[in-house]
């Protein structure tokens, strides 16, 4: 009702004033330049997405979105204050204005996008449920566990899920029920249960991190098949739609970047490139950033700070990283994956 | 009997060997029948062999320098990983190069309590401790204070009130004046600033460069919620126990419908409530800082529970020392303190000191508000995936750590029964 109301009153004003787009800034936009520090709420230590290392910085693939967005809009990404939140805050904190973006690593759904008055600006990471195996058992598809002992977690989607694709497959398994991660994990890696069933970037956490000695990491293989959509956004308040075009677009300029071949190493060179599209990207035609309503070299400044979404993935969850997340549904579109981002023009 | 021997040379014999000193020692405790003699034999050779095993993983085996966790795996502990984390684990996210800021401000700390656990300084000066304490730790945490004017005027109206009340008998008239002056100037000083008269005005002291809670971490949060939360729960926790003993229906009834509020709740919900339902009632932009309503959930959690425990020593008290007081003709203040208070507290020494323990336990459920106390950040230290997969090490060292703290206080405790219990101890 109240959103219905505020849309109406910004559209009479918008035909009243004859403005269009972007002549003036919104208020959290306001707000975060006036700050001169982006407020980006972050989860409780998820390991390659957000953790603190050793030095206590915060590092991972969702907190280099929030470094990009701090980037375009300051030109420095290292403007960003974290706030550690948990599952539990997470959206009242963005509701609040306590944090201007949260990346929790919260599923992209309809609710959560409307209801709870919140925008999800694109997806950063597609994840979703998938299996956990011990490499004696042979397996290469999830199509051959017809009869397995299955752990899960009890009362969450990923249990319906799991029966549900069983069902479909018509093939039969036996679910152990745990309700505590640690818990789960110890009774796969005893051999309680041939399968291990959860999001597949938790799956690949477990497996770097968790297997027990003398068993090491090549022992385990992550199955193939994903049987759930768990696309994991970045989240901003309704109302100021200018904010919420940077965030979407710093992540599409970090996916643009690497489709273009621009990473934080050639940036300098590609800024010389005679390639239209690259030159629009980088600013060195001007129009994207007075567009976007910032500086002309954001792309730039992301890139060379933060690195394209490809460095990115590879230095938290990817092959660089202990974690050794195959890119698989978040390679590009034009390598077989889904992540694709509109073009900057 | 017989007088065999001349009487100068009768030297006692000394006891044979196997009664005496260590042999005899076991042959009395340990080894005194069939029954006893299996069992110290099956115990001792379980010690060892639990021993034997912790000292081969903890020791031995244990690896002290590999630079990952990979390196780590197969042998036994790895306190590699302590040596790699435990900056981080003591003082979390707080700017990596200035971690002497935090180190200095738990020494601080630590010296504030241990000088004011000194019976000898339970006057003025544990004012004057705490005052100096608390300001040298929040600017080495903060690295930049600034005490707004109504802070001033608060504190001076506060002091003359005090004054007044706990001295009216014996203060001089220029005395008296004094408090009335403070009182005045905090006062009226209040009016004109909430009015707007007086400017918004601040003493500024920024030696160093700002650090926000949000970044505060590891042992300075834990001693810090637990320290301030105690410090503030006790006078809190000790009104709240007059209030519930009181004459006066409203008073009491306040403080009971309190007390029984927040001792019927677990403390988890009080948090999840100030951290996600506070925020969505104060008006949109107005964030109140995190780690403050942590810092007043524990205070008032803590409150309710010390407030029982000071009810427990008030009630034991004989009714006479009241009617004492009374016709010593003292007023309400000087009564309370000078007469009940001292002798209700030193009964509750134990309890009060159990529920102290209790708490510097207890905060580490702020994790669950994501404020990152010592608990919490041993907690991050393992998510690493460079160094997961060695829980073991990290929580042991945890509880060492959590251990020597609440041993101390156990100890301390124990003194402080003797030292105030001298006088009924004949």
């Amino acid at each position: 009702m109240r959103n219905r109301f505020v849309a109406a009153a910004a559209g009479l004003a918008a035909a009243f004033f004859g403005v269009a787009g972007t002549a003036h800034a919104g208020k959290d936009l306001d707000a975060v330049r006036s700050r001169g520090t982006l407020n980006c709420g972050v989860g409780i230590g998820t390991a390659g997405f957000m953790l603190a290392d050793s030095q206590g910085k915060w590092k991972g693939l969702s907190v280099d979105v929030c470094r990009a967005v701090a980037a375009a809009i300051f030109g420095d990404s290292e403007k960003v204050r974290y706030v550690p939140l948990t599952s539990q805050q997470r959206f009242t904190a963005v509701q609040s204005s306590e944090v201007d973006i949260v990346m929790g690593n919260a599923t992209y759904t309809l609710t959560r996008d409307t209801a709870l008055g919140l925008d999800f600006t694109g997806v950063y990471y597609y994840d979703g449920q998938g299996f956990l195996v011990p490499k004696k058992l042979g397996v290469k598809s999830a199509k051959e566990l017809n009869g397995a002992t299955v752990c899960v977690a009890p009362g969450t989607t990923t249990e319906l899920n799991l029966a549900d694709y069983f069902r479909a497959n018509k093939m039969t398994f036996k679910p152990v029920v745990i309700e505590k991660v640690d818990e789960i994990r110890s009774a796969f890696f005893s051999g309680r249960c041939d399968v291990y069933t959860t999001d597949a970037s938790s799956l690949a956490a477990t497996r770097a991190a968790n297997v027990p000695p003398p068993q090491t990491f090549d022992d385990y293989v992550i199955l193939p098949e994903i049987i759930s959509k768990e696309p994991l956004g970045p989240v901003v308040r309704h109302g100021d739609n200018q904010f919420a075009d940077i965030v979407r677009w710093s992540l599409y300029a970090m996916l643009e970047a690497e489709e273009y071949g621009i990473t934080s190493k050639n940036v300098d060179e590609m800024l010389k490139s005679d390639n239209p599209a690259i030159k629009r990207i980088l600013g060195v035609t001007p129009g994207m950033g007075k567009a976007l309503g910032v500086d002309e070299k954001w792309v730039y400044n992301i890139v060379k700070q933060v690195g394209n979404y490809g460095e990115s993935f590879d230095r938290n969850v990817g092959m660089g990283s202990p974690l050794k997340i195959p890119r698989g549904q978040n390679a590009l579109w034009t390598q077989g994956g889904l992540q694709y981002a509109p073009p900057i023009r | 009997m017989t007088d065999a021997m001349p009487a100068g040379d009768r030297k006692p014999l000394a006891p044979p060997v196997e009664d005496t000193g260590m042999i005899g020692w076991a042959r009395k405790n340990l080894f005194s029948s069939w029954g006893n003699g299996i069992t110290t034999i099956v115990l001792i050779v379980a010690v060892v062999w639990v021993l034997n095993g912790f000292l081969e993983w903890a020791l031995f085996t244990a690896n002290f320098t590999a630079s990952t966790g990979s390196e780590c795996r197969g042998g036994g502990a790895c306190w590699a990983l302590i040596r790699e984390k435990f900056r981080y684990i003591f003082f979390g996210s707080f700017p990596y190069e200035q971690h002497w800021r935090p180190l200095f401000a738990v020494i601080a700390m630590l010296a504030m309590l241990v000088l004011s656990a000194d019976r000898r300084m339970w006057n003025w000066r544990l004012l004057v401790i705490w005052g100096i304490g608390s300001f040298v730790t929040f600017l080495l945490m903060f690295g930049q204070i600034h005490i707004p004017l109504s802070l001033i005027l608060f504190v001076a109206l506060v002091c003359g009130g005090a004054g007044l009340a706990l001295r009216s008998a014996l203060a001089t008239p220029s005395e008296r004046m004094a408090y009335y002056a403070l009182i005045g100037i905090g006062a009226v000083g209040l009016v004109l600033r909430i009015l707007g008269v007086l400017p918004k005005w601040s003493i500024g002291i920024a030696p160093l460069s700002y650090v926000e809670t949000s970044l505060w971490g590891g042992l300075p949060v834990t001693l810090i919620l637990a320290t301030y939360g105690l410090a503030f729960a006790f006078p809190y926790g000790v009104l709240l126990a007059l209030g519930r003993r009181s004459n006066l229906p409203l008073i009491k009834g306040l403080c009971v419908g309190f007390i029984e509020l927040i001792r019927g709740v677990p403390l988890i919900s009080l948090l999840i409530m100030a951290s996600v339902m506070l925020p969505l009632f104060l008006p949109s932009g107005t964030t109140i800082d995190k780690f403050l309503r942590a810092q007043v959930a524990v205070i008032l959690f803590a409150g309710a529970y010390i407030a029982e425990v000071i009810r427990g020593g008030l009630q034991s008290l004989p009714k006479g020392q009241f009617e004492a007081a009374d016709a010593m003709g003292l007023n309400y203040p000087q009564k309370t303190l000078l007469i009940i208070l001292p002798q209700a507290l030193r009964v509750v020494i134990p309890p009060l000191i159990n529920t102290f323990i209790g708490f510097f336990k207890d905060t580490s459920l702020v994790l669950i508000i994501g404020i990152f106390d010592f608990l919490n950040t041993a907690n991050q230290a393992l998510v690493d995936p460079n160094w997961a997969g060695f829980p073991g090490e990290v929580y042991l060292f945890a509880a060492f750590v959590y251990f020597i703290f609440c041993y101390s206080m156990s100890r301390y405790s124990k003194y402080l029964e003797v030292e105030l219990n001298k006088g009924t101890r004949r």
